[in-house]
């Protein structure tokens, strides 16, 4: 059996507006679903979430022909663990692609204030199953886009 | 809908040489002609024009001749594949935080 592969990453960003605000569109299903899904790589077909602790987090997408897998179902089915308003979001999920259960993950949202706005830190943890797609592509492409650059800037 | 990539690397080649970035970071001020870039980079107009040819084919810059005077700018196309490229390589939770950003930048209803 292949090991199950872990990672954790944060991504914190400052955003000028009240945590109030901020924390809306985490809550309200329609706003959230205007910055979560990702309209060309995933055609979205269910998106469902039911707000409040043990409620159900759904999403199912298929994918865009800008993709390497198009037409294949991308799943994800979650419950939230936690949520303190204006304060923190936890989320268990696990992700299917095709058929394959390819990741878990607990994923961790906190507001917090500061004098020009709000910090969102997004901590997102996970157990990759065989075939998953692996940390690197799930967390973002910036280690590989700075090896890029470092090799490019080496002198000849 | 992907950058090619023959064209990324031609823009990573270029961008390779600190010669070349010092030429793009001094036209990213303001044109100037192919002698004034030449005397603060201590070399020769020969050579300058040699980098020029690079950062032309790679679509960073631009330079148009004017009688004697060949002068020298920054072409936006080769910049604009150039953030593409990166654009793509940001995995879905940084764009999706960047789509949080542009809602969050929205008048409030």
């Amino acid at each position: 059996m292949t090991p199950t592969e872990h990672d954790t990453f944060v991504i914190e960003r400052s955003y000028p507006v009240s945590p109030e605000r901020a924390f809306r569109t985490f809550a309200d299903p329609a706003l959230k679903r205007r910055w979560f899904t990702d309209g060309k790589t995933q055609d979205t077909e269910v998106f469902e979430m039911d707000f409040r602790i043990g409620g159900a987090d759904r999403q199912r997408y298929r994918m865009t022909a800008a993709t390497p897998f198009p037409g294949v179902a991308l799943s994800n089915e979650g419950v939230y663990q936690d949520i303190v308003p204006n304060e923190r979001i936890v989320l268990a999920s696990t992700m299917t692609l095709g058929d394959r259960r390819i990741s878990s993950s607990l994923v961790t949202f906190e507001f917090l204030a500061t004098a020009a706005g709000v910090d969102i830190r997004c901590t997102h943890q996970a157990a990759f199953y065989e075939g998953a797609d692996g940390p690197a592509m799930r967390k973002d492409g910036w280690n590989k886009l700075f090896d890029a650059f470092g090799q490019a800037l080496e002198p000849a | 809908m992907n950058v090619a990539p023959l064209e990324v690397a031609r823009i990573f080649h270029a961008l390779g040489d600190p010669t070349r970035r010092a030429i793009v970071e001094t036209l990213s001020e303001r044109p100037q002609s192919v002698s004034h870039l030449a005397t603060p980079l201590a070399i020769t107009p020969t050579a300058v024009i040699q980098h020029l040819r690079v950062l032309e084919e790679s679509g960073l810059v631009r330079t148009e001749k004017v009688g004697r005077v060949r002068t020298c700018r920054i072409e936006p196309a080769g910049f604009s594949v150039l953030e593409q490229w990166v654009g793509e390589r940001r995995g879905a939770w940084e764009r999706r935080f960047d789509r949080l950003g542009d809602l969050l930048a929205e008048p409030e209803d």
